[in-house]
């Protein structure tokens, strides 16, 4: 029972082995049952009518022809909704002092963004619901936009909420050490204002749900494209007032999420009260067109940033000011004031300086609202931080690597609070900074580099090192008053036939979720993985958890899997060892047989003493009751968060001409802990690398300055495609979390949370012959040739 | 604007015959004349491995072979099939026509949450039908038109390059492979 958990030698040694996903390859045939696919008896379909304007009072609602069209069950309005839907509120307790308005599921005489629904009809197909759209008419009376932070704040100027002073949501403060003092005694000063576009999840699968409320059994069973179907089950019970036991959330194939899809969007309450209104199953699927305007947007930060270093190098202190704005609400239940609180406690983590303050102002437009995506806040503050570490040392006349070698915590200085406040237990800055050298062959990049210039070509070499938070404890949302779970559960079942079946809270949008569970049982009992069959999503079916987000699926839901496999294994030992009248201190499980601990001599297959558990307990010794289901929960426990580490690096070249930048290869290292397969995690830090990249270089929402989304379109909004994608290598450094046996970190948004980063520093390289400097993201041609001033 | 409903409604109900071979079988389909392929396949016909990411042509998730070629389904009508040979990745799968592509796929974890990935095969099957072996530039090229949100496009790249290799093996072997 004691082996070694990375031992790949022995028998069902699953931990740290790359095998392919068992569902996969219902994918690859065409058979995922994707929400967007689902067809139920007497479904109907709902489609929005939806705001031009960014925020504009609402006159009148004229729908008597859209009524009137045949095919058409329900043209509802926020009124008609109000009054079955409790509404909600975006704030949690634990910041302090910010504010939201309530919000419903449609708005009762008030829009705040161009594209916001505001109508819903339901019709017997969405052709027909999309007609009847067009016979509405809404008469609205315009009211003044605010779309960009600085005429938000405006003293005076025009509000959001009509109730409040001003258009302030929250206000953050962090100061420890005496940062005035280390910028007085400072040799070097590095100061920098930066600003990250707003961008999007575009995830391939819209946003789909199908609602059906059955009214003689008040139950209400949601088919919901979430990560998070406990989260929803809650509140679809608390704000229509349903039972929770009577409220089941099924969340299917999911056509990625990356947090987008955790977030409560004013349609999916509407499609539920429409449900319920109806008595009949309402399905909604965004279109493209919708997604871009209703979808939550992330980033949106401007960051003032300022470094002190002494005559060396070494870092003294960073002082810092986030000002972000997000939509004309704070989302609900995570808020969106989460991306500004992390962008100020990440930014400058890897480095051990004392001396921090940092303010965040988190400010409401006439937009829609920004909240939690892929690496919350994890690309701003690193973008910041490693930009001005590279500042730094191109003034000190320091190489990239040195400086970070010179500032970073040390390895074997750990654990260490960050002056944040954040708790490390064992980061690994060092041992990545040396083998992203090696892996890049950093000293054959730079030769080359200055050879290519010579001939009028421009590379560039960025890295950026980053921390990035998993595992999260009930310090995250849990403490603010908010019902998202910060533990899993698994119900594990030795079946009629010696197979295992894992019931778990932990959900899976593609990265493996399944499969890896099912690694840790089959490795952890000792069976082959293929007698693993794990099942996830079903509110119904499943334990209630926090499901994945936040890097917390491996981490926390993989301890859980691994406690109630070692609870299972106990359980079966000890009728194993009745029946074979031993001790079960002497016995073991190998490939699916009960074998003699020492001699590993199989002695009886644990599909035997099913049969027998089940079929014939009459020949166990009386008073004994087989237990071959265990339930087991797991909280976190110890440190708050799991953080990781690792760094990047970027090759590219800048064409000065066009300003359009070419991403040659990129690298990282990374420290997740225990790898449980290195295959999917290397395909995590690839996917969330290309995400990372797409917003570097093409990913940003445009509005007018009338509140309009401009791009609003795959054809106009930029997502990396393959052709400009670079190969990725990859390498790892492994530090195991001693908070859990299986020693397990995060890993989904360590790609995306340097990626940005990285091309940044690359760019600003491949620029600095013609002293130019970037400092915004997306790098577009036309900001690359405006700081060359060609343009 | 009275007359507003009952002309929409009308043009709405009015639906065309048409006729395919889907996968191989001969079918009808009623269809109204604004239903593109993709919906005709996955609403009527209940072949959602076809998916819709964009219904403009810019993310291949919607990709089927139409009379063996390769289109996006979202950009034909389904009036414009009539008559046509139209296979989806339900059809590829059970033909066993891109088992190795799918073998490969799957070896490599060349998806995560799937939704690009018929769309991904159907384009990788048209593009080794057209070049026996594609450099991993010209993969990465033929794939411009295909979206993922998921894998970073590397084992994808991967995949197809290791399909190809083994393909051209097996015919230079004389397999006779197609
Ligand atoms: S749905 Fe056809 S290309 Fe996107
Ligand atoms: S695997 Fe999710 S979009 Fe490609």
């Amino acid at each position: 029972m004691s082996t070694p958990l990375t031992s790949l030698d022995r028998p069902n040694s699953y931990i740290g082995r790359s095998v392919p996903r068992p569902n996969a390859k219902r994918l690859l045939a065409g058979r995922g049952r994707y929400v967007s696919d689902l067809k139920l008896p007497r479904m109907l379909h709902a489609a929005f009518l939806r705001s031009p304007h960014a925020h504009a009072k609402i006159v009148a609602i004229h729908a008597d022809e859209a009524r009137a069209l045949e095919g058409v069950h329900l043209v509802a309005t926020g009124t008609d909704l109000a009054g079955i839907c409790a509404p909600w509120t975006g704030t949690l307790d634990h910041f302090k002092g910010m504010t939201s308005a309530p919000q419903l599921p449609l708005p009762l005489d008030r829009v705040v963004w161009a594209g916001q629904a505001v109508v819903a009809v339901v019709a017997e197909s969405r052709a027909i619901a999309e007609d009847a759209l067009e016979l509405i008419e809404v008469d609205y009376a315009d009211l003044p936009v605010v779309v960009d932070i600085d005429s938000a704040r405006e003293v005076g100027g025009p509000l959001i909420n009509p109730g409040s002073a001003h258009n302030t949501c929250f206000r953050s403060q962090l100061d420890s050490g005496s940062v005035d003092d280390a910028f007085a005694h400072a040799a070097h000063v590095v100061e920098e204002e930066f600003s990250f576009g707003r961008h999007t999840a575009v995830t391939l699968e819209p946003r789909a749900i199908v609602a059906d409320y059955d009214p003689a059994a008040g139950m209400l069973t949601v088919h919901h494209g979430t990560q998070t179907p406990y989260q929803f089950q809650d509140l679809y019970s608390r704000h229509y007032g349903i039972p929770e036991a009577r409220v089941r959330v099924i969340a299917s194939d999911i056509g990625g999420s990356f947090g987008m899809k955790l977030h409560v969007y004013h349609e999916d309450m509407a499609v539920v009260g429409l449900s319920i209104l109806l008595g009949r199953p309402v399905k909604y699927v965004a279109d493209r067109m919708e997604s871009f305007v209703s979808d939550i947007h992330a980033r949106d930060h401007r960051v003032r940033a300022r470094m002190a270093l002494d005559a060396k190098g070494e870092i003294l202190a960073m002082d810092v000011e986030d000002l972000t704005a997000i939509g004309a609400f704070s989302t609900y239940p995570r808020t969106s004031v989460v991306e500004g609180n992390q962008v100020i406690r990440l930014i400058g983590a890897p480095y051990r300086f004392k001396n921090y303050r940092a303010t965040l102002e988190v400010i409401f437009q006439n937009k829609v609202q920004t909240s939690q995506y892929r690496a919350v806040g994890h690309p701003i503050a690193c973008a910041v931080t490693e930009r001005l570490v590279d500042m730094a040392a191109s003034k000190i006349g320091l190489d990239p690597f040195a400086i970070r070698g010179q500032n970073v915590i040390p390895d074997d200085a750990y654990p260490q609070t960050s002056p944040t406040g954040y708790r490390f237990e064992a980061l690994s800055h060092q041992a990545c900074l040396k083998r992203l050298h090696e892996i890049m062959d950093y000293d054959g990049l730079r030769a080359e580099q200055a050879a290519l210039r010579k001939r009028g070509v421009y590379r560039g070499i960025g890295i950026a090192t980053f921390v990035e938070i998993t595992n999260p404890s009930p310090a995250f949302y849990g403490v603010g008053g908010a019902r998202i779970s910060s533990q899993d559960g698994a119900i594990l079942s030795l079946t009629p036939s010696g197979e295992v079946r894992c019931l778990i809270s932990v959900t899976e949008q593609g990265q493996g979720t399944e499969a890896i569970i099912s690694q840790i049982v089959a490795d952890q009992l000792g069976i082959a993985q293929e007698r693993v069959k794990v099942i996830t999503g079903d509110t119904e079916v499943t334990p209630h958890g926090g499901a994945t987000w936040a890097c917390r699926g491996a981490g926390i839901g993989g301890e859980t899997a691994l406690q109630a496999t070692r609870a299972l294994k106990r359980n079966i030992l000890e009728i194993a060892a009745l029946i074979l009248q031993e001790q079960p201190s002497a016995l073991d499980i190998v490939d699916g047989e009960v074998v003699d601990a020492v001699t590993r001599k199989p002695r009886l297959p644990i599909a035997e003493i099913a049969r027998i558990a089940y079929f014939r307990s009459d020949t166990l010794p009386p008073g004994t009751q087989a237990q071959l289901t265990v339930s087991h929960h797991f909280a976190p426990q110890g440190y708050p968060f799991a953080f990781t580490n690792g760094i990047q690096g970027c090759a590219l070249e800048v064409d000065v001409e066009t300003g359009l930048v070419k991403l040659l290869r990129h690298f990282i290292v990374e420290d997740c802990g225990r790898v449980i397969n290195p295959m999917l995690v290397d395909e995590q830090l690839r996917g969330g690398i290309v995400q990372g990249l797409g917003a570097a270089l093409f990913e940003e929402c445009r509005y007018s300055d009338t509140g309009q989304l401009m791009n609003g379109s795959l054809a106009d909004y930029l997502v990396p495609m393959p052709m400009e994608m670079p190969d990725i290598v990859i390498a790892h450094v492994e530090t195991p979390t001693a908070d859990t046996v299986l020693g397990a970190k995060g890993v989904g948004e360590a790609g995306t949370a340097a990626a940005s980063a990285c091309v940044l520093n690359a760019v600003n390289d491949a620029l600095a012959p013609f002293d130019a400097t970037i400092n915004s993201i997306p790098i577009t041609p036309a900001k690359v040739l405006k700081a060359l001033k060609r343009f | 604007m009275n007359g507003l409903g009952e002309t929409l409604l009308d043009e709405a109900d009015e639906t065309v015959r048409v006729r395919l071979i889907v996968n191989g079988r001969k079918v009808n389909c009623e269809v109204a004349p604004r239903d593109t392929l993709v919906d005709c396949l996955r609403d009527k016909l209940e072949l959602t491995g076809t998916h819709a990411g964009c219904e403009m042509g810019a993310c291949g998730a919607c990709l089927v072979q139409l009379d063996g070629r390769a289109v996006h389904s979202c950009l034909v009508f389904a009036v414009q099939a009539d008559g046509a040979r139209i296979d989806t990745i339900e059809g590829l799968s059970e033909r066993g026509v891109i088992a190795d592509l799918q073998a490969e796929f799957h070896r490599r974890n060349a998806l995560q949450c799937g939704f690009c990935t018929p769309g991904m095969l159907v384009n990788a099957q048209e593009l080794l039908s057209r070049v026996a072996q594609p450099s991993r530039e010209e993969i990465r090229d033929a794939l411009s038109g295909n979206y993922c949100r998921c894998t970073g496009y590397e084992a994808i790249v991967d995949a197809i390059d290791a399909v190809a290799k083994e393909r051209s093996k097996a015919r230079n072997a004389g397999g006779g492979g197609a």
